[in-house]
């Protein structure tokens, strides 16, 4: 089995994003090193059972990050620049400003599920009100 | 224009006696691109894709596949040597075996592709030496299938190419569209699998009473479909969310939810303004984004 989840085609967000943070995700923990070679196009989509272009969107948009070093005809390789430890290191650090709000919330007596819910939806919102800029 | 689209339409209809099929169909499908056209049955998918086979004539309207006008003999028999179709009917020789019709077919084609057709007869499971007439549906739609995706073709035309198939045959089926679109291969095809058609498509058609209701890319759908249930202290008017993005609203006593084609936002800043006790946005799957949009259109023909 490879290294990437099916995407969720009814997660509400593109596919080609799911498998965005799929690898971005892969990067920052040190799944994926600097110079690893990611599947084919074509082998990808094959295993995923997704469009091919969905491959390619996330691709193009990872090696537009930078993340990625598309060789035109060798395939795609993972490029872990100073940018994307440094972005390990703030995820690492929000994530402990994460877990402080949340005992926080637990304290005032709010549930996990309530607490999520409520996180799901300004994550809604801001995403709608900075996309629509 | 046209080597950007594989199909194109503009006002194609199709009439029997008073009855219209297919009314004024304006329909542009992307080269490279797995395009998926849902309707109820009924809606005129079948009849739509027959007047671009040249097997039916439309009443009126005009539209190109390949950059082919359909309705012009010479370059629709070049069509149909283009594109690879699989229809409700699947017209194979019934007194041949599975391994006859196989290399009957392949002699016309001379991309014909051996390793996909090795590759899909064992995926398939098709049995070589059995007569046609003695396969079951589902056995007769994979080898339908297998010829067409065999042929190497610049476009697959699938009218419900699910249709008879079991769980595992409709997963070879998806793999199957995506190994050809990987191969270059535009596909156009028809179904009523959402939950399938979901996981593949690039972009969906949703045709319903004739008319094209939906034409947009699936990332796009994903992104703007939302589902916003709201909960306040007393009951709110529905009037304070008619906005030009929502489609439907749905009231319970206190209770409110409110389906938006975009912006979300708009809503969420209402109903925070309006003191909501309650927001929760959730996206909205394909299969009832497909239901709100064939709900809608009665209402809409009343008024």
């Amino acid at each position: 089995m490879g290294m990437f989840l099916k995407p969720a085609p009814d997660a509400g967000q593109p596919l080609y994003l799911q498998l965005m943070q799929q690898i971005r995700h892969a990067a920052e923990t040190g799944a994926l090193l600097d110079g690893d070679q990611l599947p084919s196009i074509r082998a990808l989509a094959d295993e995923l059972v997704v469009s091919p272009n969905t491959i390619v969107k996330a691709y193009s948009e990872l090696a537009h990050e930078g993340l990625l070093d598309l060789r035109h005809g060798a395939g795609a390789f993972v490029c872990v620049k100073r940018r994307t430890r440094s972005l390990a290191d703030r995820v690492q650090a929000s994530r402990r400003h994460i877990r402080v709000l949340i005992e926080q919330l637990r304290e005032e007596g709010l549930f996990d599920e309530e607490i999520r819910r409520a996180f799901d939806a300004e994550m809604a919102c801001t995403a709608e009100t900075v996309r629509r800029r | 224009m046209t080597n950007e689209f594989a199909i194109i339409t503009h006002a194609l209809s199709k009439s029997y006696g008073k009855n219209s099929a297919v009314r004024e169909l304006d329909l542009s499908v992307k080269l490279n691109r797995i395009t998926a056209f849902l309707g109820r049955n009924g809606a005129g998918k079948s009849t739509t894709i027959k007047m671009l086979l040249g097997m039916i004539r439309p009443t009126c309207g005009s539209g190109a596949v390949l950059g082919g006008e359909i309705t012009d003999t010479a370059a629709s028999r070049n069509i149909r040597r283009r594109v690879a179709y699989v229809g409700e009917d699947k017209p194979l020789y019934a007194y041949m075996t599975v391994g006859q019709i196989v290399r009957f077919a392949k002699s016309f084609y001379p991309d014909w592709r051996s390793d996909t057709e090795k590759k899909l007869l064992y995926e398939y499971e098709l049995p070589v030496e059995r007569k046609v007439k003695t396969l079951s549906k589902g056995m007769r739609t994979k080898l339908a299938l297998l010829l067409a995706f065999a042929r190497r073709p610049d476009l697959l035309i699938l009218d419900e190419p699910s249709e008879g198939l079991d769980p595992v045959g409709i997963e070879h089926l998806l793999r199957s569209l995506v190994t050809q679109a990987s191969d270059g291969v535009s596909i156009f095809f028809s179904s009523h699998q959402i939950a399938e058609v979901e996981r593949v498509a690039d972009h969906v058609c949703i045709l319903e009473k004739g008319r094209l209701l939906v034409d947009q890319s699936l990332d796009e759908l994903r992104r703007s479909y939302r589902r916003i249930d709201l909960v306040f202290d007393s009951s709110i008017p529905e009037n304070e969310f008619r906005f030009s993005n929502v489609q439907r609203i749905e009231t319970r006593g206190r209770h409110m939810s409110v389906f938006v084609q975009s912006n979300a936002d708009t809503v969420v800043e209402r109903a925070r303004r309006l003191n909501a006790l309650s927001v929760d946005v959730s996206p909205v799957a394909l299969r009832d984004i497909f239901l709100e949009t064939v709900r809608e259109e009665p209402e809409r023909a009343l008024v």
